[in-house]
């Protein structure tokens, strides 16, 4: 409650402002947007907000795994899905949070800038007058010099010390000295919450004009690849990157080495590509796993590798169609899934078409090294016994539709609806290297041999290196903000009464500005170098 | 050389289990010490610490012994870290590598990090001695879980591993991690002790009742976690994203591992504004660092043994 003046108002009085009640609200919401205790809450939401991240698994991460847990969970999938779920870091409730907490820190740092500029203009205060009061406080140092150089010298011991100092003469005759030390921390606090809005908005800017696409590459000049949509095995392009700003060069992996331990836990992994850019001369270029291969506007990253059969199928007509064929690895010793599919054959030649009902697919797994007992999983990741075991199906496979399937699995509608039919028992075939099965409707199918191929991840993120610097320039302003400590120590030097002035007395006084439990000592060390006339 | 390593930890964590016991053994029988008198009085031995002392039902207890087990446990203290330090070497020399390649020897080099700290402190500050029964005690918890959860035989690094980005990340993250790890010591001492302080006598805060005074506690805990924090952001925030760009092509990718990460930095750092705030008290702040490392304890044990992600070479025991 106030007490209100009932007077009137004097003609040059400005008449009493009335306070838009709009602007009041916008007003206070700010202050309580930019208070420390807001910045505190919206920084536990945040980290609260990032849990759910860990416990769902998240589409930017791995598709697969989010496809995974519809299927096992369809009826709670859908509805967390609606609530973003399973993206989580680029849900809108995550952003709020973070664009909310930076709104509060562009809040709090701005007058923070304002006033540690306004701090680092101005000269180090005039000494109190009862330094007695201050946290620490020395009386009685007595120098052997005049009041006037006795405050020099004490000026040259603090300038030193690195601390800002101001020199003032009184009226009386008595010198004080100010000193003030510590400006580092506040700038490394400014300087750490800049880089973090540096950051923020690099990320930004790379996701707007970043891309990355993986391709899985297999060894063999006929297996090349081109950095265009259509050649990635999948690909996200930023919403600022249009399909023709991709760099253009070209890459055919000639060899992949990987080498084991006896356990089958692979020791390295080397990829060889000839590379050509921008039409120009290919040239052979070498990487692995932590070194990537850095071309112009794009670095090609070695994620994996796995094993890609050669078959050969003859139809009935004796036509031969040859195919390689990446089968994905699924456990360590690299058995691998795959299928190949041969939907263009069996066309009758006289009549030049297909029949739809005679499409080859065949499905099963690969086994480096096949065992010994009989069952389908590979002992060691290298190719000391290479076998398939096959299953083959005929009917229509389904391709022709237009929905993209797998190209590792056959279509399990076509296969349930009987449109495409198993054929030659429940065994599968086993296949070794140069092996030939021929099928009950005489048509053979041939395993030519192995190659290998590497999964590579294709991308380009323009504000990396900006990102870096802001990281590390963030971490130098976090190291100045916590070791540092801003600090102020005055002297009041007194010439000693009835003595022709030749020598004075130092009284001093010191207040920490922040929590400092060191500043004791410093106090003391210094007071103690200003008696002894040591530096 | 391996098995010189096993043999070497079932010494260190006997080591410190005797440490243990000989710190619990100053608490029963400190001369001052709530627990000794009740012993005494009531011809009851307190739990675990009566293995060499018997109860003098009368006369005075004699002033030395509280003081002799405080020694005899700082003595197993320095023994148990020794021990620890031969245990990790001789458990890098057998892998041929850093010993830093999988949850068994990651929980091995932070909690020797934690150790050398605990030691730090204790040379440089002899009457923080009584913090030791719960040093002690996370060092034995640890590699107990170590060896029993996480044991992994010796073996070489699978290649992504063989970076190195390696040696800078994990080595900056396990010593920052030791760090906010011993740094959950003095800020429960400094809750229960400020309990004391204000006048609560249950239980865990007559424990307090010798304890350091509760402003030093939560200074120590303040410069712990200070030191720790720029160390942990260079290593989960700078070296982490450089090896991931070189490793997987991007910085940052929201693997479990990173997810905690960045939710111990952001819980941490709440710490370090909270300290710095005046209108926030000094208890809500020191319960904000307990829960941050509630947080890393989820990203060493959680976040390896729940989650798959891509920094799952862990191995976690199986």
């Amino acid at each position: 409650m106030t007490v209100v003046e009932d007077r009137p108002a004097t003609a040059d009085a400005p008449p009493p402002r009335r306070v838009n009640p709009l602007w009041a609200l916008l007003r206070n919401s700010w202050r309580q947007l930019t208070s420390m205790r807001t910045a505190l809450i919206l920084l536990f939401l945040l980290a609260v907000a990032a849990v759910p991240g860990s416990i769902f698994p998240q589409r930017s991460v791995n598709r697969e795994n989010v496809a995974e847990y519809f299927a096992a969970h369809p009826k709670l999938a859908p509805a967390i899905d609606r609530a973003f779920a399973f993206d989580v870091y680029s849900s809108p409730w995550f952003a709020a949070i973070y664009l909310l907490l930076f709104t509060s820190l562009i809040g709090c740092v701005l007058p923070r800038l304002r006033d540690h500029i306004r701090a680092l203009r101005t000269v180090p205060p005039e000494a109190p007058k009862r330094m007695g009061r201050l946290p620490q406080h020395a009386d009685g140092l007595e120098s052997a010099q005049p009041a006037g150089e006795t405050a020099v010298r004490v000026a040259a011991t603090l300038r030193r010390k690195w601390f800002r100092v101001r020199v003032r003469e009184q009226e009386d005759g008595s010198w004080t000295v100010s000193g003030e030390k510590g400006y580092l921390k506040e700038t490394g606090n400014l300087l750490f919450h800049v880089a973090l809005l540096s950051v923020l908005v690099g990320v930004g800017f790379g996701h707007w004009y970043g891309w990355h696409g993986n391709r899985l590459l297999v060894t063999g000049a006929d297996q090349g690849f081109c950095n265009s949509l259509t050649q990635f095995d999948d690909v996200s392009l930023g919403p600022q990157v249009d399909a023709s700003d991709l760099p253009n060069f070209c890459l055919k992996l000639t060899k992949f080495d990987a080498t084991y331990q006896s356990t089958g836990q692979p020791k390295s992994y080397d990829a060889t590509v000839a590379v050509s850019q921008n039409g120009g001369a290919s040239e052979s270029r070498s990487f692995t796993v932590n070194d990537p291969l850095r071309l112009d506007d794009a670095n090609i990253h070695l994620l994996g590798q796995g094993y890609a059969p050669e078959l050969k199928y003859t139809d009935r007509y004796g036509v031969s169609q040859t195919k390689v064929v990446p089968f994905l690895p699924v456990d360590g010793m690299l058995t691998s899934e795959g299928v190949a599919q041969f939907p263009d054959v069996n066309i009758d030649p006289k009549t030049n078409k297909r029949d739809d009902k005679l499409q080859m697919g065949f499905e099963g797994v690969f086994l480096p090294t096949g065992p010994t007992d009989g069952t389908a999983r590979s002992e060691f990741p290298e190719l000391n016994n290479p076998v398939l075991y096959l299953t083959a199906y005929q009917g229509d496979l389904g391709l022709d539709v237009g929905i993209p399937g797998s190209v590792y699995s056959l279509d399990r509608g076509q296969i349930d609806t009987g449109a495409l039919k198993k054929i030659g028992g429940d065994r599968p075939y086993a296949l070794k290297q140069g092996e030939k099965v021929t099928l009950e409707d005489g048509t053979t199918l041939e395993f030519v041999g192995v190659r290998q191929f590497a999964t590579l991840s294709i991308r380009y993120d323009p504000t990396q290196f900006m990102l870096l610097i802001g990281a590390v320039l963030g971490l130098i302003g976090l190291m100045l903000s916590l070791s540092g400590h801003r600090r102020r120590v005055w002297f009041r030097v007194v010439p000693t009464a009835g003595d022709d002035a030749r020598s004075s007395v130092i009284e001093a006084g010191g207040l920490p500005r922040t929590d400092y439990p060191g500043f004791g000592d410093e106090f003391t060390s210094l007071t103690r170098s200003l008696k002894e006339g040591t530096p | 050389m391996a098995e010189l390593s096993n043999q070497l930890m079932a010494f260190t964590v006997f080591a410190y289990l005797i440490a243990m016991i000989c710190y619990a053994g100053e608490y029963a029988f400190g001369k001052r010490s709530v627990i000794g008198k009740a012993a005494s009085r009531q011809l009851v031995g307190a739990g675990a610490p009566v293995i060499k002392q018997p109860t003098a039902p009368d006369g005075p207890v004699k002033p030395g012994r509280g003081e002799w087990s405080g020694r005899i446990a700082v003595a197993f203290t320095l023994l148990g870290f020794v021990l620890h330090l031969g245990t990790t070497v001789t458990r890098g020399l057998a892998a041929e590598r850093m010993p830093w390649g999988n949850m068994y020897e990651y929980i091995l080099s932070a909690s020797l990090v934690g150790a050398a700290v605990w030691v730090g402190v204790l040379l440089r500050k002899p009457n923080l001695r009584h913090l030791g029964l719960f040093a002690s005690l996370s060092l034995v918890v640890l590699l107990g879980a170590a060896s029993l959860v996480a044991y992994t035989p010796v073996g070489p690094l699978v290649p992504a591993l063989n970076s190195y980005w390696f040696i800078f990340h994990v080595s900056t993250i396990i010593i920052s991690s030791g760090i906010f790890l011993i740094g959950a010591v003095p800020a429960a001492m400094f809750l229960i002790k400020n309990g004391y302080d204000e006048g609560k006598r249950s239980f865990p805060y007559t424990l307090a009742k010798r304890w350091p005074d509760a402003g030093a506690l939560e200074r120590l805990t303040f410069r712990l976690h200070a030191f720790a924090f720029p160390l942990f952001t260079f290593g989960a925030l700078i070296a982490g994203p450089l090896w991931a760009e070189a490793s997987w092509g991007r910085y940052w990718g929201w693997d479990p591992k990173e997810v905690w990460a960045f939710i111990s930095w952001i819980v941490y750092a709440a710490y370090l504004h909270a300290r710095a705030t005046p209108s926030v008290k000094r208890t809500v702040a020191t319960w904000i660092a307990l829960l941050g490392f509630v947080t890393m304890l989820m990203n060493l044990f959680g976040v390896n043994l729940f989650f798959e992600g891509l920094h799952s070479y862990a191995n976690a025991g199986d």
